[in-house]
Order: structure tokens, then sequence, then C-alpha cells
């Protein structure tokens, strides 16, 4: 199976995540397509690692894990802070940055 | 153990000892501070004595090794490692500042019992000991320079000790700003070297210096000279020696730890390890020495005027280290470094008396209402005679043997060099004056008040004050403690001032003429592939010399009695003759008005001038300027600022499309 | 026999990314994104790597979606508005994640990088295994472990900040 495939396979996990943050409003769905989008370099960087024979990117996909642990306990953190206050839950609606 | 693991544990105690007392400063009872410091350099000592044993058990020529802890960083050609070079210079300077530092410790425990920062000033001082350590071990220039600015902030903060004291700080702020001064020259020089050599290390540069340059080349001779930059400021030589004697303002051992183990024989040190350099440099050599000489003429006169007892010995100090510049810059290597540590001795021994002296007279330095302490303090007395006998060289004493040294060899090589040794002993005849001028200032003539209370047997304890301008202190954190101390109520001040004043006296029996040699043949390692290890004075040329310091000493002392003893008043006399004379002398000949006028003035006008001027019309028309484009950047890019974060995202994913398409175009 | 695993996996994962951008429900697309993890998983698999895969499942499709799908059912059902307030996003987002999918395949198929493109080289048994994987963490990547730990428990206070309750709150009876 050639590498090239996931490889492609990966460029279209990440169109799709990409298209999706643009176009959701939810939060937790535009955090959903963000971990499509890591997943997807996730797949690439394991797809490398086996075309070059080199454990390394598997470790690099471990650690871009960890990242988005992370990015999920905080994102999910706010989420549950504007739940709480009563805020919608839409990022249409927060606006403050207009300049 | 080899000589390097016992030279790393000599770096290791001081900084062990400096850390624990400053982690534990609240916890330690009493004076255990105070034991605690003197026994990490005590420790370092013994492990001094320990490389001394190891290196003479290597064979002549390869008494120098080099040890790695670890590497800093390491490639594109540059090389820097955590190393020390262990070789007979650096052992015997660790010898001389761990010897002398240990007694200092010792002393200071007395000394500084009362004060309210007792485990502060030994984390200082420990600290203090340990950047002069790493100073002389550094196998690099980078570590050098790393010892030579803690060296620095070390000096700053022992001179700035009485943080609430005005004068003491501003004194700490001198000593760091002028030090800071040379350390940019080590630095420069440090860069030249690089640039030129390609490496840091001691002995690859030296190596390739002599393959590299010829003789008096314009790089060697800029090198030198900026290393004499950063020389002459550790070592207070014209004209960055201001700082010197407003270092008084430290407590008294403190005083006595810069001028005599740590601090400005870090200059004498640097010019004796780049002796390669600046043999390959006899201009910069020639410059430095005759700076040197200046320097010990210059602070010679000085010491004759001052009234300040410790400021006196701080020009001493200046004139002596002239001595010893002056004798490295000629090539009397080993002669230079035997001053160095005989005075190293004395000039400890003097401050330390001094010292004692001082707390006898609560906290009063002003040399005029000294007299009489002769029957008040017999011990004191007789250790600060020896201490001026040693200074003034006389025959027997340990400055007779090594200062002379120095001037034989500079009659020696002949030529110009002859100046060096009629000014050096010029020199001598000043020295042994003002040595005998503290001398029997102090000790003879009719007992002042204070020295008559401690006749009677309690020491006087004036309002707690400010000895420089009489303004009211406390005796609170900050500011000296409540309680003086003299060595005859204090058994550590006695051990260690009847130790010192020991070496005073014998210290120079180590190396005489024609007799035995024992420095410089240990040196000998060093200095081997000095072009003027041939040049040597005999043994006939230096007792000539010897004798002719004998009777200048002899001559200068008997002045002194004369002018202090026979006929009190002399002095007097001549001043009132002399007035304009005496006035610059006092004034020290006006350096610090001279800096004030020839280079804070005119600078703070162009400050001012660039305030008024150029900042008013030039910059805030630019900032004017900017501001204006800046906002209406702003305008135009306000719309964009929607403030929907998918907007953003948005752009900065249509960001991402564009730069991935100019990637593809341009790899096509 | 490869190949229809790799076309399973890949449909699996394309599905369930199709589906976490579509469905309306978060609830759903929080499911859906399971079954993408689930299927990247067996993708991993086919790559040899073993650790990465089971992390992938274990770590991923088990603790963080539980996470997702507490925080998607405590703030409960929230339909977005069909409006859509931002002038040309409905028409310009999916524009330019096609473009990227186009740029990046033309990146991968048609430039340099198609050299690296091939099967990959024979590798040695164990490639991929915890042991290797733990072997090189602990070794050569020990600092970036260490530092993944302390971005993770740095994560951990930041999110206790965030949402924990605060004397604020409690006035306003949350």
């Amino acid at each position: 199976m050639d590498v090239a495939w996931y490889l492609v396979l990966s460029a279209l996990l990440f169109a799709t995540g990409a298209a999706g943050v643009l176009l959701r409003r939810s939060p937790i769905v535009i955090l959903l397509c963000l971990e499509l989008m890591l997943n997807a370099g996730n797949l690439a960087l394991v797809a490398f690692s086996r075309s070059t024979g080199n454990q390394d990117g598997q470790i690099f996909a471990l650690i871009v894990m960890v990242v988005a642990a992370c990015e999920v306990v905080v994102g999910l953190g706010l989420i549950v802070a504007m739940f709480r206050r009563r805020l919608p839950l839409n990022v249409d609606e927060l606006r403050n940055m207009r300049g | 153990m080899t000589a390097t693991a016992y030279a790393w544990l000599v770096l290791m105690f001081p900084l062990l000892g400096s850390i624990v007392i400053a982690i534990n400063f609240r916890a330690l009872p009493g004076r255990s501070a105070g034991w605690i410091a003197t026994a990490a350099i005590g420790l370092a000592f013994a492990c001094s004595i320990g490389a001394l044993i190891q290196l003479l058990a290597e064979p002549g020529d390869s008494r120098q090794l080099t040890s790695t802890l670890w590497t800093y960083a390491q490639g594109g050609g540059l090389d820097i490692k955590l190393g020390i070079l262990v070789d007979p210079l650096s052992v015997f300077m660790c010898l001389v500042v761990t010897g002398v530092s240990t007694l200092i410790h010792l002393y200071s425990v007395s000394y500084l019992t009362s004060d309210r920062g007792f485990a502060r000033y030994f984390s200082y001082l420990n600290f203090f000991v340990f950047s002069m350590l790493l100073l002389i071990l550094a196998g690099n220039f980078v570590l050098l320079i790393v010892g030579w600015a803690f060296v620095g902030f070390a000096s700053y903060a022992l001179i700035s000790f009485w943080y609430r004291r005005e004068t003491a700080t501003k004194a700490g702020m001198k000593a760091f700003v002028i030090n800071v001064i040379g350390d940019v020259g080590l630095v420069l020089a440090a860069f030249f070297v690089f640039r030129d050599l390609g490496s840091f290390d001691f002995p690859t540069v030296f190596s390739a210096a002599n393959q590299q340059f010829h003789t008096n080349q314009g790089v060697v001779v800029a090198i030198c000279l900026l290393i004499c930059v950063g020389a002459f400021a550790k070592s207070a030589q014209l004209p960055l020696h201001t700082w010197l004697p407003d270092a008084m303002e430290g407590p008294t051992p403190v005083s006595a730890l810069i001028h005599a183990a740590t601090m400005v024989t870090a200059g004498v040190y640097l010019i004796a390890r780049m002796h390669p350099l600046f043999e390959l440099a006899p201009t910069a050599a020639d410059i430095a020495a005759f700076v040197g000489l200046a320097t010990l003429l210059f602070a010679g006169t000085v010491a004759l005027a001052v009234t300040d007892l410790k400021r006196i010995i701080a020009y001493s100090t200046c004139s002596q280290i002239g001595y010893m510049i002056m004798g490295v810059a000629i090539g009397a290597y080993s002669a230079g470094l035997f001053h160095l540590m005989t005075h190293a001795f004395f000039k400890a021994l003097l401050f330390m008396a001094a010292g004692s002296v001082i707390g006898a007279m609560a906290g009063n330095q002003n040399i005029d209402r000294m007299s009489g302490f002769r029957k008040a303090m017999p011990f004191t007395s007789v250790l600060l005679l020896i201490g001026s006998f040693a200074l003034a060289g006389f025959p027997g004493m340990s400055g007779f043997f090594s200062k002379d040294e120095i001037l034989t060899f500079a009659a020696n090589r002949g030529g110009m060099y002859w100046i060096f040794a009629a000014g050096g002993y010029l020199g001598a005849f000043l020295t042994a004056f003002y040595a005998f001028r503290i001398g029997f200032r102090v000790t003879r003539g009719e007992p002042c008040p204070e020295a008559r209370a401690l006749e009677e047997g309690h020491i006087a304890h004036g309002e707690p004050m400010n000895p420089a301008t009489g303004e009211p202190e406390d005796t609170d954190v900050g500011f000296p403690g409540p309680e003086h101390h003299i060595a005859e109520r204090e058994v550590p001040m006695r051990v260690a001032m009847g130790i010192l004043g020991f070496l005073a006296i014998v210290g120079g029996l180590i190396q005489i003429p024609g007799v035995d040699n024992a420095i410089e043949n240990f040196l000998d390692g060093t200095f081997a592939d000095s072009r003027f290890a041939s040049t040597a004075p005999t043994s006939g040329d230096a007792w000539l010399g010897l004798a002719v310091g004998a009777a200048i000493s002899i001559a200068g002392i008997a002045l002194a009695y004369y002018c202090y003893v026979a006929r009190p008043g002399t002095t007097a006399r001549l001043v009132e003759r002399f007035g304009p004379v005496h006035s610059f002398l006092k004034n020290k000949w006006y350096f610090d008005e001279a800096f004030d006028s020839l280079i804070y003035r005119p600078l703070v006008g162009v400050g001012r001038f660039a305030n008024n001027v150029f900042e008013r019309l030039v910059v805030e028309g630019i900032v004017a300027g900017a501001v204006g484009a800046v906002r209406g950047a702003g305008v135009v890019v306000r719309g964009a600022q929607s403030g929907f974060v998918r907007a953003y995202a948005l752009l900065l994913v249509g960001g991402f499309a564009a730069l991935a398409l100019y990637f593809l175009i341009v790899s096509h | 026999m490869i190949q229809i695993a790799f076309f399973f996996g890949a449909i699996g994962a394309l599905g369930g990314a199709i589906a976490v951008v579509a469905l309306r429900n978060p609830f759903y697309s929080v499911l859906a994104l399971i079954v993408h993890l689930v299927a990247l998983a067996g993708l991993f698999l086919l790559l040899h790597a073993q650790f990465v895969a089971a992390a992938q499942v274990v770590v991923y499709a088990g603790a963080v979606m539980v996470l997702y799908v507490f925080v998607a059912a405590y703030v409960g059902q929230q339909e977005e508005p069909l409006y859509e307030p931002i002038a040309g996003q409905q028409f310009l987002g999916p524009l330019l994640g096609v473009a990227i999918f186009v740029e990046l395949s033309i990146a991968i198929l048609g430039t340099a990088l198609s050299s690296v493109s091939s099967r990959g080289p024979t590798i040695p048994l164990g490639f991929g295994s915890p042991s290797s994987i733990g072997n090189l963490l602990l070794e050569k990547f020990l600092i970036v472990f260490e530092g993944a730990s302390m971005l993770l428990l740095v994560a951990a206070v930041a999110a206790i900040v965030l949402a924990g309750q605060r004397r604020g709150d409690a006035e306003e009876g949350v």
C-alpha cells in the first residue's frame, strides 16, 4: 500500500476539518473539527514515519495527542464557563473583539 | 586524587559555604556562620595544598593540567567549556588566596560579631573567595570573564555591606562601574582573541598566538592593551584607581580581603597569565610597566598626605600593586608574584591591625586623632610595626626580598628599564616613610583619650556615626554593629594576626638570591617559555640591589622617626610651608574632580543637548509621523475586525492556502 | 487484503469526519468523531504503529471523547441558527477547504515529495511496539516527554481555574 494514499487521505481529512471550523458555530463542534485537523496531521506523521522507517514520527504523533488533550481540556473548560455564565453557545455572539 | 580533582574541590568548598550560609542565615546561631565560612575556606586551602603536592609529583615539563566538567557550547568553531587549568601559577595563586582568606575569615568571626548582618557578610565573603578562585583556575577566556564579573559583583556587595550608609553604597557603585569598564576591555580582548586565533582555551590560544602573530603586530598590541584595561580596573592602576580608596567604606576585613588576597591581585595575575601575549607585544607591556610606575609614585605621594588610616593603607596598596604590575610587565614574573605573596601577608596584617585600632577608636579612622596606643594595645602595636617594617622593606623582612627582586630585574634589563629601577627605589623611599607615618603616629606619642580609656580597661564607645561624614546612625542591620572589637580581647583576631605577623617576617626567606629559589623554580612550569627567563639577574647583582634597597628603606624609616617621634610637629611646619602641595596631595591629585569635569559633566551636557534639541525635533518628529501612519493604516484595517472569530479563521485559512499556492509555484 | 483494510479504514475516517461537520446536533458530532478516531486507529495499525493506535483508542476515543460526551450532555442540545451572519462565509469556507485539499494533494503527488512516498523500507521487528516507543520516550525524547507532562499539568490547572465554581458565580445562583 503506497504511503501516498495515506497522505492524500490525511489532506482530505485536514481540509474537511478546516471547512468545519469555518462553517460551524457551536464551540463544541469547532473543537471537534480542530480534533479532526490534528488527527489528520497525526496520520501524516505516522505515514511519514512508516515511509522513512524511523519511529520518531510516532513519538511526534503521541506528543500531538498530548497537546490535543490539553487543548480539549482548556476548550471544554471555556465552554463550561460560558454555559455557567449563561452566555450563548455560539461563537458569532462573542464579538467583543470587534475593532 | 589528581591535582585537577583537588582544584575542583578548591572551587567547590567556598561556593558550598556561601550557599549553605545564604540559605540557612536565619537558622545559624551565634557565630556559627562565621565558623562555617572559615572552615570552607580552610578546606579550600587544604585542597590547594593537595593540588600542590600532586602537581609537584608530576615531572617538571608536564605541569599543565586541564580538566573539563562539561561543555557549554560546541559547534560552528565555538568550543566553550567549564574547564580549569591547573599549573604552577594557578596553584600558587590558589595557595595565597585561600591561605590569606582563611585568616581574614577567622579575624572577621570576631570583628563582626555584633553586626546584624553577620551571616550575610560571611556568605558574601565566601562568594568573593569563590569568584576569585574561579578567575584564577579558569582554563579559558569565558570562564575567566565569568569569575572576573563575579569578583566585581562580590566587591560591590561587600563594599556596600552597610547598605544604609549612603557613602558606602555610593562607593560600592563606583567600584562596580569602574570594574565594568575593565570587564568591557577584557571581553573585547577575548573577542579579538577568538576572531584571530579561533579558540578561547588558554593553551590553544598561546600556542596559536606564537605561530600567528609576529612581534608587535597591531592586533596583539590591541589585545594586550584591552587586557590591560581590565587589569588596571581590577588592580586600581591609573587612571582607574579611584574606586579603591572609596572601597574603604566596607568593613575593615573586607578591605584586607580586597587588598591582600582577592580582587586587586587579579590584574597582576591576569598579566602573568597572559604573558605569552604580552611578550609578543612589548609595546603594550612597556605601557603597562609605565602605568605601574606612575601609579606607584602617585599613590606613594598621596599616602603621605591623606589622614584616614585605612585610606593611607589603600593608597599603599595601589602603590605596591604598581610594583607588581611593573614587575610582571617587564618580565619579572616570579618576582612580581613573589611580591604579590609577601604583600598579601603584610597588607592583610596591616589592615587587621588597623581594624583593631579603629575598634579601639570607636570607629574613628582619622590618623590625626590617634596616638600612643603602645601601652594600651601592645599586641596590636607590635604587629602594626611588623607590618610597617615589612611594607617598608626593612632588611630581612618579607617585603625586602620581593620588592628589590623586581627592581634588580629592571636594572638588569638595562636601557630604558633603568627608569623603572630608579622610580621603584624612589617609591621605596616614599613607602618606608608613609609606612612609619602609620606605625609611629599610632603607637608613639602621648596617648589619646581613647588609648587612655583602654589603659583603664574599657573600650571607648562613641555615638554611632558615619566616620566619613559624621552623620548619626543606629546599630541595626545595614549599619555597623554596636560593639567594637580589638585584638587584645579576641582570640581569633590574635591568632589570625599572629600567623600573618610570622609570615610577614619570614615569608621572604623562601626566595633569597643565591641561597634558595623556591618560588622561581616552582613557577618555572608556567614561565619556562618566557624569553626573559635567561635575563634574570645573577645573585651578585641581586645582593647589590638588596643593599641599595636596605639603605633606602632605613633612610625612609629614619626620616619618619625624625618627623614623628624625635621632632613631632615637623610635618605640621612642612604643611604650612608647602600648603598648595599638601592640598594637592591630600585631594589625591584631584583625580575625582578631573573625572567629574572631564567626563561626567561633558556627558551630562551632551545628554541635555540631546534631550532638548535632538529629542524634541528629530525623534518626536519621527514618532509623530509614525503614529500618523499607523493610525491611518489602522482605519483601513479596522474594517476587517468584524469580531467574528470564524471570519478571522477564514482569513487564516485563506492565508495558509495562498502561502501553499506560493510554495507550489516556487517549487516548480 | 491490506488494500481492502485501508479502504474500509479510509471510508470510516472520512465518513466520520464528514458526519462531524455535517450533523446539526453536537452530541451526534461527538459520536461521529469517535467513529472517525477508531477508524484512524485501524489505519495506524496498518502503518505498523501499534502503540499509537492503542493510545488513540484508549486515550482519545476513550478518555477524551468521554469528556466531550459529558460536556455535550451538560450544556444540552443547542441547535445552531441557520442564518449565516458573515457575508460570503457559507461560500468561501468550503471553497478554501477544497483549495487546501487540492494544493496538498499536488504537493504530495506531483512534487519532490513523491520521492518519499513509497512503500517505505522493510522495517525491523518491533517497529512501533510499546517497548521501542517507550525506549525512545524515556531516552532520546525524555525532555520532550517531561515537557508534555508539564503541559498537561498546566492545562489541568487552567481547566480548574476556568470552569471551577467561583464566589461570584455562587451569588448569581449558578
